[in-house]
């Protein structure tokens, strides 16, 4: 396999007495959707803020495509092609879809033309293109979540970040949302997803990354990790685990 | 069977600015009952519960609460009655401390029975108490949930509407929040629960509503509602 094009090299970083992240390493390739999954409070977010450049880590080192980047800010790495969203949507509710998406647009494309053909093209992508000239307030969480996916897509990364993009929809939501993110990963991004939605996570990612307590516990296929005891006592319990048949669930 | 009466909603018209998003709801909850309520984001759940808690003003039709009208009462005497509603995206205050939110809970009532209410919440979960002189803005998404719904614990429902609870939650606490709603409805509660994790919010229940575009299509015992066909391709993606 070629190089990861992200690497994670036991970033640490804490809040107060409390080691949010510690120790902590992974990676991501191109063309592969990595999932990262974990107890509420195991320090996952806080891990892309550090890989978005949102948080420095007080230890570690965060490589992107064989670059040391650790510590730049998230508008230079915004340039260098990574992109993340956020959990909670803040979309400009008082602009249009189209003005959302345009603001990243703007990124690769200074000039208004150009930026509003590519925020269109990205719009349609993940399936707001009926929805363009909508002011963003009119969107359902449905709409919020596809709408902050296309914002951070209009940088045109080659690495995603996505927070929990599928919390908050229904089953046949998510079921509309999973072949969008699929397709990403199949036009060359590199995925990395934060998701409590199991049955997503098993039937998107590749490799999966456990964090209990700022640290790794356990890696590998979904399968695996889905199998592994200490992931079902720290993470998915004994219903989850049965339902997703890990081998080891009772 | 309980048969009391504790919520009726009677042909309600509600929304915003820019029309009405409930167009002609009625729906019934008795006492000792978990009702929940499903549909697609957008049918008018999450207005239906602000409609009811008086966040939201209605246009037309009644409300009332344990027989008494409440749709022109003010959400603050609302709460005081005993309806409690822990709203979808957590609304905590995010620079007052876990603590400082969970007071809050009991401004309007059960504010004597403060420290015990405190503990019983810690008593569920234990991580909030590990976390309680913190910034409720520095948990993680999991943790404002907990205190979310803690902070409605903390003013004694009589009814406890919940938004969404599981939203954001491991598995793991997914399973927990579920067997802590069965917990909190023996205990004598009434709960109105609306639920993307259709599944579970079905499999809690004894009656359930479907929503679509501002109107229940649909109603029945939550068993029934569970293995229509229908249901099935609309909202499972079966």
């Amino acid at each position: 396999m070629a190089d990861p094009l992200l690497s994670v090299e036991d970033v640490s970083r804490g809040f107060g007495g409390l080691m949010a992240v510690n120790g902590a390493s992974l990676s991501a390739s191109t063309r592969r959707i990595t999932a990262l999954i974990g107890p509420n409070g195991a320090g996952k977010t806080t891990l892309f803020s550090i890989i978005s450049g949102f948080l420095k880590p007080s230890a570690g080192r965060v490589l992107y495509d064989g670059i040391n980047v650790t510590g730049e800010p998230p508008y230079r790495l915004a340039r260098r092609g990574i992109a993340r969203t956020f959990q909670i949507v803040q979309p400009f509710a008082g602009l249009s879809v189209r003005d959302n998406i345009l603001v990243g647009a703007h990124l690769r494309h200074p000039r208004r033309p150009a930026a509003q053909i590519s925020a269109e093209a990205v719009g349609h992508e993940v399936g707001l293109g009926h929805l363009l000239h909508r002011p963003a307030s009119t969107l359902t969480v449905a709409g919020r979540k596809r709408l902050e996916l296309a914002r951070a897509l209009a940088t045109e990364p080659r690495l995603l970040l996505l927070d929990e993009v599928l919390a908050g929809l229904n089953p046949s939501e998510i079921n509309d949302i999973v072949p969008v993110i699929r397709g990403l990963s199949g036009r060359g991004i590199a995925i990395v997803m934060i998701e409590h939605v199991m049955h997503a996570v098993m039937s998107l990612a590749e490799q999966v990354f456990v964090l209990a307590e700022g640290r790794v516990i356990a890696q590998g296929s979904p399968a695996q990790v889905a199998g592994d005891q200490h992931v079902i006592e720290a993470y998915l319990g004994h219903g989850a685990a049965a339902k997703l048949g890990g081998a080891n669930a009772l | 069977m309980p048969s009391e009466m504790l919520l009726e909603v009677r042909d309600v018209f509600a929304g915003y600015s820019d029309g009405d998003v409930l167009r002609g709801v009625n729906l019934d909850v008795r006492a000792g009952e978990i009702v929940s309520v499903l549909g697609s984001n957008g049918a008018g759940k999450s207005t239906l519960n602000r409609a009811i808690s008086g966040v939201v003003r209605t246009r037309a039709g009644s409300i009332h609460f344990d027989g008494a009208p409440i749709e022109r009462e003010p959400p603050a005497s609302i709460v005081t009655q005993g309806l409690i509603h822990v709203p979808e995206g957590r609304r905590l205050f995010p620079n007052l401390s876990v603590d400082e939110n969970l007071d809050l809970g009991s401004y309007r009532r059960a504010g004597a029975r403060r420290s015990e209410n405190r503990e019983r919440v810690f008593a569920i979960f234990p991580r909030l108490r590990e976390r309680r002189v913190q910034r409720a803005g520095t948990l993680s998404g999991g943790e404002q949930q907990m205190l979310a719904i803690g902070r409605g614990l903390m003013a004694e429902p009589r009814l406890l509407i919940l938004d969404e609870p599981s939203l954001g939650l491991s598995p793991i606490l997914v399973e927990e929040l579920f067997a802590l709603i069965s917990r909190i409805h023996a205990e004598g509660v009434t709960v109105l629960l609306v639920e993307q994790n259709v599944v579970q919010g079905l499999a809690i229940a004894n009656r359930a509503y479907i929503l679509a575009e501002g109107q229940c299509v649909m109603s029945g015992p939550a068993a029934e509602i569970a293995s229509d066909p229908k249901l099935k391709r609309a909202y499972l993606g079966l």
